[in-house]
């Protein structure tokens, strides 16, 4: 990306009809962590890493509750995430409080990304530059969305934003297929494979797992399960079964080359992910 | 009397003029009890609610579990309750956002207390008792009047049967103005407290109308909320 006089301002398009300073914002969700979220057929799973950035000082809240039936994680300007959250739980209360019912989720992803769009057409504001990834559980039954700093909102299957954050998209899509008929203790192990890959490279040879597991988070809400993060003792149950795995499963790094991704005619009819207009959830 | 003060008409009813009364309050009956041992907190209520000389139900709770250890009983008017029991549930979701722990029940006795107190001039017509476990580990009753005016206590009685249960609490809990010495009397344990709030509920049920059907009671300790149900007369 090269400096042009088109991106000063975010209220200026560029000759190429793009919204330079948005694009920027867009770049501030690479600078975070990695975090991956995926779901079955009645859960959906949040894992981050949460590396602190010096040893003295604790880790970053990487993953924020935002009401029983949903959660966040984020990646980006923390500051903007906490603005983001207190509006989610200010909505969804305000919504229990008048209906007596979960604020459904793809409604609530809309109502964030009016709001996110405001500040991409203000002269005086600017796009918030944290990404979301978004796990919920409602009647339609779980979901993972991803919310960008366009105000873009695209519902998953499986996603991983954040720095080094493609090897983990590629272990989700190599293994997309198992994913629905996945049990809850499988599809969590899943999660953290997959954000194995996005470890910086001096953990990954070393194989610390004290440290690894002290620097993930995971989350999980579905089905009789309110949003909860595992604590300490959760993700050491999860790191061992992982190990137990190890001999009969690839590493995320081994390179197959593309035999093992599916073919385009084995996936299931998707009118998801990328849905770059505002649309209603096709019942 | 019209608002202008000015007498058009008799206050009694007369042939040919329609009077209108609208009263924003009614009075849906129903009866509460508390009572705070060391380590424990027993509070109880009926389940009858009413309107006049009917009944819209005989299995309504009139006790609301606010957090883990604290327990808000409510009486008066259903609506009031309803509303007032709404807004505390969203209060205290706010502050476990902000501050990422529960409300202690002491917390939430003064949130109660200010929350009532905002409406002053159009109050909430509920009697309020709030019971719990405090932060060090021991029970511990409030007990509210309608415009939030807290008082912490070890036994209280409200709602429509509230004068008829108060003075039999004070003489088998408070053992107020009796010859017995110290030694003599019985130390409050949990099964005593909650045979005594069964037993004010039974006599309650002989002679208030608007009390019975059947009372649910909420036993508190550190280790969380214990509900128990007893028959009452139904008539």
């Amino acid at each position: 990306m090269f400096r042009n006089q088109y991106d000063s301002d975010v209220t200026v398009w560029s000759p190429q009809g793009r919204l330079h300073q948005v694009e920027y914002a867009m770049e501030a969700v690479k600078l975070g962590t990695a975090t991956v979220g995926l779901k079955n057929s009645d859960f959906a799973v949040l894992v981050a890493l949460c590396k602190p950035p010096s040893e003295l000082s604790a880790s970053q809240r990487k993953i924020i509750p935002i009401d029983d039936h949903l959660g966040i994680s984020i990646a980006g300007i923390t500051a903007d995430a906490r603005v983001l959250s207190k509006y989610l739980r200010s909505e969804c209360l305000s919504y229990k409080h008048s209906y007596d019912a979960n604020y459904p989720v793809s409604r609530l992803i809309t109502n964030l990304g009016n709001k996110m769009q405001s500040t991409t057409q203000r002269y005086d504001r600017r796009p918030y530059g944290v990404g979301l990834l978004v796990a919920g559980y409602d009647e339609k039954g779980p979901h993972i969305y991803q919310v960008v700093p366009s105000a873009n909102y695209y519902n998953c299957k499986a996603m991983s934003i954040g720095s080094r954050s493609q090897s983990a998209r590629t272990y989700l899509e190599r293994n997309l297929l198992k994913f629905n008929n996945c049990t809850k203790d499988e599809i969590i192990c899943h999660g953290i494979k997959a954000i194995r890959g996005s470890l910086p490279n001096d953990e990954h040879t070393t194989k610390e797992e004290s440290s690894f597991q002290m620097n993930i988070a995971v989350a999980i809400v579905g089905r009789n399960q309110p949003f909860k993060i595992l604590s300490g003792e959760e993700n050491s149950k999860y790191l061992e079964m992982i190990k137990d795995f190890e001999t009969s499963e690839e590493s995320p790094t081994a390179d197959d080359g593309d035999d093992n991704r599916p073919r385009r005619d084995d996936l299931p009819d998707s009118s998801d992910p990328n849905v770059l207009v505002a649309t209603m959830d096709r019942p | 009397m019209n608002p202008f003060g000015i007498q058009e008409y008799p206050d009694y009813p007369i042939s040919g003029a329609m009077r209108y009364e609208f009263s924003p309050y009614e009075s849906n009956g129903g009866s509460i009890v508390g009572i705070a041992g060391d380590d424990f907190a027993v509070i109880a209520g009926d389940t009858r609610l009413s309107s006049g000389y009917n009944i819209h139900s005989s299995t309504q709770s009139k006790l609301f579990q606010l957090a883990p250890l604290t327990v808000l009983a409510s009486t008066g008017c259903w609506c009031d309750t309803l509303s007032l029991i709404g807004l505390m549930k969203v209060r205290l979701q706010m502050y476990e956002n902000t501050h990422l722990k529960v409300m202690t029940t002491d917390a939430v006795a003064q949130l109660l207390s200010i929350t009532m107190y905002n409406r002053r001039f159009f109050p909430y017509y509920v009697s309020n008792i709030l019971a719990g476990i405090d932060k060090e580990g021991k029970g511990v009753i409030y007990s509210y009047d309608p415009i939030g005016h807290c008082e912490r206590t070890t036994y209280r009685a409200g709602g429509t049967a509230g004068p008829l249960l108060q003075p039999v609490l004070d003489s088998q809990i408070g053992f107020k103005n009796m010859d017995s010495t110290e030694t003599q009397m019985p130390k409050l344990t949990k099964e005593r407290a909650v045979s005594i709030a069964s037993d004010t509920f039974i006599s309650a049920t002989e002679r208030d109308i608007y009390t019975g059907d059947s009372v649910l009671i909420n036993i508190i300790t550190k280790d969380g909320v214990e509900v128990k149900q007893m028959k009452l007369r139904k008539d």
